[in-house]
């Protein structure tokens, strides 16, 4: 009830009141499902025994939290009705909120992400990821937002291999009206960073954001091109990138976790971007992620149109997650 | 490997079964209990996890484990089977219409590779079967979609159809019809904008394009790397345009793929090519037999167990287990095996196969690499006869001549020679591991390798 309370009160007469609302109407899907099924379940059993909790793995699985996590948390959650005595299953949904919360918040307070970007002087970010997770429209959309800002922004189209992905980042540049800094298609990716490096040095932009080309993590000569385009950005500008930004889809099921891993491993990916949340996908990996590997996720994608990119906030998410739950919860 | 497989999975149980001449319930539920995690980890939906499950205790509960195989083999058998028949046989044909041009419509969720597999499915049907495709961009939403597949277009030398983005999709796959028949394209192949299922306008738009071309086939591209939710995509993508085929794309990768079980499951439609790379030529004949391996995160290890049951002579095979257990196994039947074994997959995933095998220190000694193997058949087809039946004959100008026969090191031969002997200890373990004498419950590995 605290818990709920003080996420009620946050949200409730403040002007983060807008972005909530854009998180619950951009997760409605997601939320609907998943609170539904959890009061589905509540209604369901009586009493919280070992059918009670398989449900409940079966819910949180169908969101693709993961198996282990599942696992550990169903661990966590049978401790914790243990402990407290519950045996009333109305009471279970408000321990479940609070374990889930727990794993999504970890261990820092910290909860809304912001880039990490240096005042006054050149910030770079590279943007990684797989192929179709949606890396160039990511780009397009932090540019818009970043130029809104007061940002001056210059993109570097260091995805040389796709056919018409140059072009698909020009259209963006027009779009958004930031520069595009390109090499013929086919190019070394790392000389078209190291020119966008010297372009947004020379133009004394904020901002230089790094498209790359899609490659699955299993590809060691890919990966291997990557590091390689971390490095000329790192000699060019000492800190840099300043930040490391992996793409993930938020319909990929646990090869995400894979991604996570290896992509770390080239990159030493600073956060993440989920994209597609705004379908009937879950999102659920976001949990497992933050669970396994302390990579704190910066937006999220909820829609096709240029604002639909929102900076993540574990509160709001949380909060759209389970704002039928913490309705009915206030009463 | 990020996920244990299936074989690995079921290891602790079946060391605890094993003796046992049948498997009871408690066991079949421990083991169905593995599977189920070993599907789910593989992103297989979990209802048809569920569903499956319980298809699988059905068969598995009480039957008596067969002679050459433990029960946990058993268990994978069966498994094997049920997720053979789910997938369904190989169905790589594409539809020829009575009157040309024959219309293929693309359609998925953003990301998933449709242009690609667009580009990938044209050059396939020119090389394979000889046809004349149009490419018909009717992406009008993503920027430099159209731009993309005439890149890939004037890659393969073929044309593509497109009237701008100001031009709604359907007029743009009427318009590319007539200009196919004009210049006599015998296959139309139309890429569409990816969208999400639950997107009713352009949802609309797919099915305003197939009243108006009539497609003969509506393939569904699916990413490799989907999760749960593949389910909900293939069931809407299914109902509202009934899809007649899957491409599944990015297979290249290391997901386990279960997503291609779901999709199956709910749309009961054929799977029928597979992306394996980004190059233009890498679209395959999809393979149910290999995906159900592979979900199960054991190379190709599954069918090997029937290869191996199929191919074998039983005889010889009981010779050679006589052989291991006297410790008398030779370079000659050693090379033999391998030519067996070489025929049925990959030397690890046989090994890995073996029941606490992985846990074996002898093994971490024992390096299959597959590239070897024909150096190794080298090295010993090299020696005397005498050299084969007792390598302990072996002096330095023998390994000498040995090498130079075969075109290999000395240094290789050595190691081979080391192989060799760690592989007979091995072989002495595993017999002592099984219980060793005959006669008790014929667990005796009937492998040819053994």
């Amino acid at each position: 009830m605290s818990f709920f309370k003080k996420l009620k009160d946050k949200f409730t007469g403040n002007e983060e009141t807008e972005v909530s609302d854009k998180y619950k109407e951009g997760l409605s899907k997601t939320r609907n499902s998943f609170s539904s099924k959890i009061n589905d379940l509540v209604a369901k059993y009586r009493k919280v025994d070992e059918d009670f909790f398989e449900d409940l793995e079966e819910i949180l699985i169908s969101a693709d939290v993961g198996v282990s996590t599942v696992m550990d948390l169903i661990d966590e959650l049978k401790m914790e009705v243990k402990r407290q005595n519950i045996k009333d299953t109305s009471k279970v949904k408000e321990v479940i909120s609070e374990k889930l919360v727990e794993i999504y918040y970890g261990e820092d307070n910290e909860s809304v992400e912001k880039l990490n970007l240096q005042e006054g002087e050149l910030s770079v970010v590279l943007f990684v990821g797989v192929n179709g997770v949606g890396k160039t429209t990511t780009i397009g959309k932090v540019a818009h937002q970043l130029k809104q800002e007061g940002k001056k922004v210059v993109l570097a189209a260091g995805d040389t291999f796709r056919a018409g992905a140059i072009e698909q980042l020009e259209v963006w540049g027009e779009r958004v009206g930031v520069e595009v800094v390109k090499h013929n298609a086919g190019s070394d990716p790392a000389a078209v960073i190291y020119d966008g490096v010297k372009a947004a040095k020379s133009r004394n932009a904020d901002v230089l954001l790094c498209d790359t080309a899609g490659r699955l993590q299993n590809k060691v000569n890919l990966m291997n091109e990557l590091s390689k385009v971390k490095r000329v950005i790192e000699k060019e500008i000492p800190g840099a990138p300043h930040e490391v930004l992996l793409v993930l889809d938020a319909t990929t099921g646990q090869n995400a976790m894979s991604q996570a891993k290896t992509f770390s491993e080239s990159t030493d990916v600073t956060g993440i971007v989920l994209t597609k949340l705004d379908g009937t996908a879950k999102g659920g990996i976001v949990l497992a992620i933050r669970n396994e590997l302390q990579i704190p996720v910066k937006f999220i994608g909820l829609g096709e149109k240029v604002t639909d990119l929102q900076s993540f906030d574990a509160h709001a998410f949380v909060y759209g997650l389970f704002a039928d739950m913490l309705d009915d919860n206030q009463e | 490997m990020a996920f244990e497989g299936l074989a690995d999975r079921l290891q602790s149980t079946i060391q605890k079964i094993k003796g046992k001449g049948k498997v009871t319930e408690q066991d079949v539920k421990e083991m169905t209990r593995e599977v189920r995690l070993a599907l789910l980890e593989a992103d297989v939906n979990f209802k048809v996890v569920k569903d499956f499950v319980k298809r699988v205790k059905e068969r598995a509960v009480g039957q008596e484990v067969m002679e050459s195989l433990t029960p946990g083999q058993q268990v994978i058998k069966v498994v094997k089977e049920e997720l053979t028949s789910l997938m369904g046989g190989e169905q790589s044909k594409i539809a020829v219409a009575d009157r040309s041009p024959t219309v293929i419509m693309m359609v998925g969720l953003q990301g998933a590779g449709k242009t690609t597999t667009t580009g990938k499915l044209a050059n396939l049907l020119r090389k394979k079967y000889n046809r004349k495709p149009l490419l018909v961009a009717a992406d009008i939403y993503r920027p430099a979609a159209i731009k993309q597949l005439e890149t890939l277009g004037s890659q393969l030398g073929m044309p593509v159809f497109s009237l701008g983005t100001e031009v709604s999709p359907v007029e743009i796959a009427n318009k590319a019809i007539e200009q196919a028949k004009a210049e006599h394209n015998d296959y139309v192949i139309i890429d569409t904008a990816g969208r999400l299922h639950v997107d009713t306008d352009l949802m609309d738009e797919l099915q305003q394009i197939k009243t108006n071309v009539n497609p003969n086939e509506i393939f569904l591209v699916v990413d490799a790397m989907t999760g749960q939710d593949a389910v909900n995509v293939a069931e809407s993508f299914n109902e509202q345009l009934d899809i007649s085929g899957v491409v599944l794309t990015k297979l290249d990768g290391d997901t386990r793929g279960g997503a291609a079980l779901s999709i199956k499951a709910v749309t009961d439609k054929p799977i029928k090519f597979a992306g394996m790379g980004e190059k233009l030529d890498e679209l395959e004949a999809f393979h149910p037999e290999r995906m159900a391996s592979r979900i199960l995160g054991m190379g190709d290890v599954l069918s090997l167990i029937e290869k191996a049951q199929d191919n074998v002579d039983e005889k010889k095979a009981k010779e050679l287990e006589q052989k291991m257990r006297s410790a008398s196994f030779t370079f000659d039947d050693f090379l033999e095996q391998m030519g067996q074994v070489k025929n049925m997959g990959p030397l690890e995933d046989l090994i890995g196969m073996l029941p606490g095998a992985n846990k074996m220190k002898g093994l971490k000694n024992v390096q299959f690499d597959e590239k070897q193997i024909s150096h190794v058949e080298a090295i010993i087809q090299s020696m005397t006869k005498k050299e084969r039946q007792d390598p302990s004959l072996m002096n330095a100008s023998r390994k000498k001549r040995i090498a130079k026969g075969s075109g290999r090191s000395v240094s290789e031969v050595n190691r081979l020679l080391k192989q060799f002997e760690d592989m007979k200890k091995m072989m002495k373990q595993m017999t002592n591991m099984q219980g060793g004498k005959k006669g008790k419950k014929g667990k005796g590995l009937n492998f040819p390798f053994m």
